[in-house]
């Protein structure tokens, strides 16, 4: 984080809840062009909602706060607007669409961006066949449907592939790791690396340290009880796989203890 | 020549204050009436110049119809209201034609624009011409037919020219008795489709009875009969995706198939009645040893529709197939599904149906298997598969299974869905706007059937689900 970057992602104390239970309570996040953020928890701790929240689900209610991106208040906007301004969520657990190919669903998604509607079939299919020889995936691969019968590793690559087509600005991975062996863990680590970029951010959302093994992100953050309450280097995700989540609680047990509020940044 | 008649299309009725006026009684000149009766069955004959024996088919089975009573099953809410007194029985055809353009329903010339079809063709689909351009390409694909000894007629040229072939296939798949409306289809019956295959000739290019337009394939009481001889091939598809008007509102056909030993025939069906018609069918097909039969069967338009394609196996090794989509939208039901009976060793099936509602419309599935003593080795497979697109829509299914032979193998899944809220998600996550994601999971849904069609009737078809998925997003 250099002080001349700019900010592409800022959310401003996000509270959510679902089916009136409060998930998110208060979340604040700056995201800078071309950096790599992690945010680790344990389950339940709210960051599959954070999640979806970002990318418009609809059956989550914003109670406050702000979501912005490129300037943009992103709250007023539907999924699909989300989707075509360069945002994007590889999904922990992808939808089938059966009867939809691989080749026709990444070509719709890729015609729905565009102003006239139409993308060259000839050039999409070349950038299909490069996207997935670059991350190993099978030339039948475009021809399956959408993860119908899909194993969990195929529909990690699938949503890698799908990042890799629509080049989005900023990509959100909920647990992309989970459920992989190592090999499929590394290509995947692989497709993110490449993807890489000084205007491209992302915002890796983790229940282990282990994929921050291959993908090092800039800043970590770690969240517990719908909030962020430790913001440091990739040191704090190391200390987190030694240590575990407890020492981090009994600090914060303390901090309420004497200031009477529970505040994230001691 | 049969006496002058003065039939009024149906549709100028509401306007038309001189109905009776103007006819004379006493010059005896024939004049087609609404309901019908033995006197109009005998004036059909007449006027299609009918060999005896056909005459006197008609009149029994106008008997037979009369005889039977309402179907006590199905949607009998919906059935109850046919008026029977209120239909004119036949038109000829130059009087088809009079339906004027004006009266077309705005919702369906909408729906032509929106599809790109061609004028003329729009005009024969409304039932305002019954002259389609078309004829060039279908008197070239004729003469290609002939060299094969193919013959492809409407039915009423059929009888005429090929008496003796009608005659021996004629009712023995689907007697009048069988059930209310093949009885009154077979008192009142014109047009439809005669197609006989001779043994052992191919026919590359589906005979497509949408070609053969300038016949009266689409009247409201049609009659196909389709022998493939044995060993043949043969795709015979009918009907079209594009909306087809009709002011009558009583469409009730019969097709009979008969696949001699060895061969392989093939009917699709595409229909999309304007939603004020009542499409009730019966098909039904005998398949010999080592023959196969495929019915491929889509319904979207009509109020309701009851047609439950059949397959008798009757021979050693024979093969029945029957897949079907149905989309019931607002006001519609689709009552469809399918029947096979295994009366023979080592036959096989496979049911595959598919039906969609939307908009509170009603989707059935009505299916029987039933295997006889004596049908070893069979095997049987069947697939329902109901997607539902809101809370309003229905989805019902009535599968019935009578299986008398220990020696076999049935299968059956069902299934109901309901497009989700997470795949809308999920579409939407990558840019598609919430109608676009509907559409792909209904386009998905359909894919099995859709990749079974002819390119052009696969693309219409998709583009035709488009339209009736436009406003379903609130």
């Amino acid at each position: 984080m250099s002080d001349n970057s700019h900010p592409l992602f800022e959310v401003q104390n996000l509270k959510v809840a679902i089916d009136g239970n409060e998930i998110l309570r208060g979340v604040d996040l700056t995201i800078n062009e071309g950096e790599i953020h992690a945010i680790m928890g344990r389950n339940g701790s709210g960051k599959s909602t954070m999640a979806y929240v970002l990318m418009g689900h609809p059956h989550y209610e914003v109670l406050d706060g702000s979501v912005k991106y490129k300037g943009l208040d992103m709250l007023d906007l539907d999924t699909d607007e989300r989707a075509r301004l360069g945002m994007f969520l590889a999904f922990q657990y992808p939808m089938s669409i059966p009867g939809v190919t691989v080749a026709k669903f990444l070509h719709s998604a890729l015609k729905a961006r565009e102003e006239s509607g139409e993308v060259a079939v000839r050039e999409f299919r070349t950038n299909l066949n490069e996207a997935m020889n670059l991350l190993g995936v099978d030339s039948s691969f475009a021809s399956r449907y959408v993860n119908d019968g899909f194993s969990g590793g195929e529909k990690k690559r699938l949503e890698i592939l799908q990042m890799f087509m629509l080049e989005p600005d900023f990509c959100i991975l909920d647990e992309t790791d989970s459920g992989l062996d190592i090999d499929a863990l590394k290509t995947v680590a692989e497709g993110v690396n490449a993807m890489r970029s000084e205007q491209r951010s992302m915002l890796l959302i983790t229940h282990y340290q282990r994929v921050l093994n291959y993908v090092k992100p800039d800043v970590v953050h770690v969240m517990m009880d719908g909030k962020i309450v430790r913001t440091g280097g990739i040191e704090l995700a190391e200390t987190l796989e030694e240590n575990g989540y407890e020492w981090i609680e009994q600090e914060l047990f303390q901090n309420t203890e004497a200031t009477g509020i529970g505040t994230a940044e001691a | 020549m049969a006496p002058e008649t003065e039939v009024k299309n149906p549709a100028l009725d509401i306007n038309d204050e001189y109905k009776y006026g103007f006819s004379d009684p006493e010059k005896a000149v024939f004049k087609a009436e609404k309901g019908v009766n033995h006197d109009v069955v005998d004036q059909i004959s007449q006027m299609k110049s009918e060999p005896e024996w056909m005459r006197e088919f008609r009149h029994d089975a106008l008997d037979v119809f009369e005889s039977k009573p309402m179907p006590n099953w199905g949607n009998t809410g919906l059935l109850n209201d046919i008026d029977f007194d209120n239909i004119y029985y036949y038109l000829k055809p130059v009087e088809k034609q009079s339906t004027i353009w004006d009266e077309v329903p705005e919702d369906i010339k909408n729906t032509f624009d929106r599809l790109g079809i061609p004028e003329a063709e729009r005009k024969f689909l409304a039932g305002v011409s019954a002259q389609y351009e078309s004829e060039v390409v279908y008197h070239s694909m004729q003469e290609e037919l002939e060299k094969q000894g193919v013959i492809f007629l409407d039915m009423d040229s059929g009888l005429r020219e090929y008496e003796e072939i009608v005659k021996e296939y004629w009712a023995t798949i689907i007697p009048p008795t069988d059930n209310k409306f093949a009885a009154l289809n077979s008192a009142v019956w014109s047009g439809g489709s005669f197609v006989y295959i001779p043994k052992g000739v191919e026919v590359d290019i589906p005979l497509q009875a949408y070609f053969r337009i300038n016949a009266q394939n689409m009247g409201q009481f049609e009659r196909t009969l389709i022998i493939a001889d044995e060993g043949s091939r043969v795709h015979y598809i009918e009907g079209c995706t594009a909306p087809t008007y009709a002011a009558d509102s009583l469409h009730s056909a019969v097709v009979e198939l008969v696949a001699l030993p060895g061969s392989h025939l093939r009917y699709t069906t595409i229909q999309n009645w304007s939603k004020n018609v009542y499409n009730l069918v019966t098909k039904r097909a005998v398949a010999h040893e080592n023959s196969t039969v495929e019915w491929v069967d889509g319904n979207l338009g009509s109020k309701l529709t009851m047609k439950f394609p059949c397959v008798y196996l009757v021979g050693e090794k024979a093969h029945g197939e029957i897949l079907s989509i149905a989309f019931s939208n607002e006001g519609q039901h689709q009552d469809a599904g399918a029947k096979i009976y295994h009366a023979a060793p080592n036959t096989t099936s496979r049911i595959t149906s598919k039906s969609i509602s939307k908009g509170g419309g009603r989707a059935s599935y009505r299916g029987m298997v039933k295997v006889y003593p004596d049908a070893i080795g069979s095997k049987v497979h069947v697939e329902c598969d109901a997607l539902l697109m809101d809370k309003e829509s229905r989805s019902d299914t009535y599968p019935t299974m009578e299986i008398a032979e220990e020696q076999v193998q049935v299968e059956h899944e069902a299934r109901v869905s309901k497009v989700g809220d997470e795949q809308l998600f999920y579409l939407m996550s990558r840019g598609l706007t919430e109608e676009e994601a509907l559409v792909m999971v209904v386009n998905g849904f359909i894919e099995p059937f859709v990749k079974e069609l002819p390119m052009e009737y696969a693309v219409e078809l998709n583009r035709l689900i488009q339209l009736e998925m436009e406003g379903s997003v609130g």
